[in-house]
């Protein structure tokens, strides 16, 4: 316990009085102290005063080192306040995102824009972009509609010739206003909203959203119910990397492993269906626990299909790897070089393929993975080669996980009742999804009803990455470089 | 090169027979269409309407039978388990596509009854070569993700000569996913407009159909509207084998006179 900030861990809530309260002046001093000490923003928002007028910005960051969380926040009297961004990047999003939501300006941010465009006055794609002038250069303008099946955003290329100068992302098309949804008591659709986040991340929202709760609670899920999470997320983990590596092989026309890992993709899917019902894990985590049970004989045959499962994603992927011309066109695609991934605050598998070591699992760890832990994979070129051998690494270490403890469940109950939430409490949940740290910050009130949740997908803070990325590659290989992050639309949009 | 054909031979031919052999299985824990049977109901309990986030069920005026919406239900078993007399059940059935909106809401009293696709008119056009445009309005990518598993190799959507193609001008309708958020009408409006007539549309998922979860979100527009829709296919998401099952309808693939019974009694 230190003034500066209530430092606290991953999944406990503490008292919103005990988080120091600094003029503007202090509190930037010290985000931009701890930022510089190697700590990292996990979430900065606003949220109502009692008083019109004032605001209050709450900061979350993450000391990955010492495995602590803290919290500081700061209170902003009028409409505006003194943009931390250029001294540190990796907020820039986030006060964007404050501009937008509460009409405050962050005095001398460098490119200070909408982010999800909800209020309708102004569609979203509006707005001027960065313009790069001169001869021969050249503006491409993608989307919102995409060729594929896919989910809407907008791309504007700064070209000159082939080359990307650079690319702005503009977002919001997918913005269905799940954040206030979530910010105002309890609300019946709770837990679904939360499994809708991000459709192909419904394990990993709806833990990090149950996993608040039962902080708030004071309560945990049973240790029965926090094993089958930690198998349902290791799950989700596996089938998306596998998409991704066979979608990344069919970005550059290598059609065996994008045939093959499309299917194999699937029949991952249905392991979490064998637990739930469902393919995308709906219904799998509740409040208090979860909603399934994975008994022995299923958790027998969830042994057996993953093991087929592995050998078939190993001949495909190691076929990937091993064919000269697909190296040709992943290695130094798409570079993001470590400083830039942790200026920006990258989180995920793109974090760790540029060698910024970080995974919630192993730095933050919460629920089952306390007891069993699941060695962190990097890789340190950041290209788009990185971005994919990192996710191969990943699927053979999930793989292993859940081989290990998927006969060997604890006995017991599978859910427990939560009562009431502590009033005037804020807890923090950081989960590992598929794509890195996602995070879901709740704060009640006097009453004891959520008044705020601020949820932040991985995507939020790794859009810019991908910007980054495209700096000076050929615009022919956009398709490829946004494949090896695959960010969430509807997850940065909410 | 020799390689390749190793892992060719390694993972074996897998696209499925269906629908000239019978489908995959489902997964057991599968939740088809809910059914609230009366007759086992403590009188007018309506546990099952409160519990539910998206108040898909609604008792008929004056009547004890319970009629659950399937363009609204989420799928998500909250109804089942609050009822405390086991009075709900899931039948385990992929089939639920529609060809109306109203044909969505089914009871004890009224089955479901399952799309009869095009017109014959228009299917002597587009029943042969069916190529869509999907647009995501709003939607959370799952429904999309297991549309888009369609095109792989296990369900080569291709061989019934149903295709995604990359713009609207090559399409002859479109498959719609998501709530329809404020933020994407206008791009949903102009692909639409863009696509040559006559045209199909698909509303696919309990978002695009009705709003889904996020029924009365100002930032949404509570589904598909103002857009003539041809298909709903329920579900959140739909089950790819529920998805198939209503694109099979719309052209005539399947044989429009198979028994529409459904067994009650599955499900958990
Ligand atoms: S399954 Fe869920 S959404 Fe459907 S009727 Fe039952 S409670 Fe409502």
């Amino acid at each position: 316990m230190n003034n500066k900030m209530r430092v606290t861990s991953n999944l406990s809530a503490v008292e919103r009085r005990q988080i120091p309260r600094h003029d503007m002046e202090t509190f930037r001093r010290i985000v931009a102290e701890a930022l510089s000490a190697g700590q990292r923003v996990v979430s900065f928002f606003g949220c109502k005063t009692g008083d019109a007028g004032t605001t209050e910005l709450l900061m979350v960051l993450a000391d990955d080192a010492n495995s602590t969380v803290g919290l500081l926040s700061t209170v902003v009297n009028g409409s505006r306040f003194e943009s931390m961004t250029p001294a540190c990047p990796q907020l820039h999003l986030f006060e964007r995102e404050i501009f937008e939501q509460f009409s405050l300006r962050p005095e001398g941010h460098p490119w200070l824009k909408p982010v999800r465009y909800p209020h309708g006055d102004m569609p979203a794609g509006t707005g001027d972009f960065y313009r790069v002038e001169g001869e021969a250069v050249h503006e491409v303008a993608v989307g919102p509609v995409h060729a594929g099946i896919i989910e809407p955003g907008h791309f504007r290329f700064q070209c000159h010739g082939e080359e990307v100068f650079h690319l702005e992302i503009a977002l919001g098309y997918q913005y269905r206003g799940i954040e206030e949804a979530l910010g105002n008591g309890a609300n019946p659709r709770g837990v679904h909203l939360a499994e809708t986040i991000a459709g192909d991340t419904s394990i990993g929202h709806s833990m990090a959203y149950c996993q608040t709760l039962e902080a708030l609670a004071g309560r945990e899920a049973p240790v029965k119910a926090q094993v089958i999470r930690a198998i349902l997320l290791e799950l989700e983990r596996l089938a998306n990397h596998t998409g991704d590596l066979g979608a990344l092989s069919g970005d550059i026309a290598f059609l065996p492993t994008a045939s093959f890992n499309g299917r194999i993709r699937g029949d991952f899917l249905n392991m979490t269906a064998l637990l739930c019902g469902n393919r995308f894990g709906r219904g799998a985590v509740r409040p208090g626990g979860v909603g399934c049970d994975l008994e022995y004989a299923r958790a027998k045959s969830l042994q057996k299909a993953l093991a087929q499962g592995m050998a078939d994603v190993r001949n495909a992927v190691e076929l990937l790897f091993d064919t000269p011309s697909v190296l040709a066109r992943f290695e130094h695609t798409g570079t993001v070089p470590a400083s830039v991934a942790s200026a920006f605050g990258a989180v995920g598998p793109a974090a760790r393929a540029s060698g910024v070591a970080q995974d919630i699992r192993t730095d933050h760890p919460s629920g089952f993975f306390r007891f069993a832990q699941i060695p962190m994979m990097t890789c340190d070129t950041g290209d788009v080669y990185a971005r994919a051998y990192v996710r191969w690494l990943e699927i053979q270490q999930s793989v292993r996980f859940i081989e290990e403890v998927a006969c060997d469940l604890p006995d017991g109950i599978l859910r427990t009742e939560l009562g009431p939430l502590r009033p005037d409490h804020v807890a923090v949940s950081m989960v590992e999804g598929w794509r890195g740290q996602l995070t879901h910050v709740a704060i009640t009130d006097a009453e004891g009803r959520i008044c705020r949740r601020k949820v932040t997908d991985p995507s939020f803070h790794n859009w810019s990455l991908l910007a980054y990325a495209l700096r000076n590659q050929q615009i022919s290989d956009f398709p490829l470089c946004n494949k090896s992050f695959n960010l969430s639309y509807c997850g940065h949009d909410l | 090169m020799i390689d390749v054909i190793k892992a060719r031979w390694f993972q074996k031919y897998r696209t499925i027979k269906y629908p000239m052999a019978p489908p995959p299985p489902l997964p057991e824990r599968f939740r088809g269409v809910p059914v609230v049977q009366t007759q086992r109901c403590q009188k007018e309990c309506d546990a099952c309407i409160q519990a539910c986030p998206v108040q898909a069920l609604e008792r008929m005026p004056g009547r004890s039978c319970i009629v659950t919406d399937l363009g609204r239900c989420i799928f998500c078993g909250a109804c089942q388990d609050a009822c405390p007399s086991q009075a709900i059940f899931f039948d385990r059935d992929h089939r639920m596509s529609t060809d109306k909106r109203g044909d969505l809401l089914v009871s004890q009293e009224r089955q479901l009854p399952l799309a009869r696709g095009m017109s014959d008119a228009i299917h002597r056009v587009l029943g042969r070569s069916l190529k869509l445009r999907q647009v995501s309005a709003g939607g959370c990518n799952a429904c999309e993700a297991d549309v888009n598993v369609l095109n792989t190799l296990a369900w080569d959507l291709g061989r019934f000569g149903i295709q995604f193609v990359a713009s609207p001008r090559h399409a002859d309708g479109m498959l719609i996913t998501g709530p329809v958020t404020r933020n994407m009408a206008s791009a949903l409006q102009a692909t639409y407009d863009a696509i040559p007539t006559p045209k199909i549309v698909i509303a696919t998922g309990a978002c695009a159909i009705s709003g889904g979860l996020f029924r009365g979100h100002d930032a949404c527009l509570d589904g598909v509207h103002g857009i003539p829709v041809d298909l709903f296919i329920p579900g959140c998401p739909p089950h790819p084998l529920t998805i198939l099952d209503g694109l099979l309808r719309l052209i005539h693939r399947l044989p429009a006179d198979e028994p529409a019974d459904r067994d009650p009694q599955g499900g958990f």
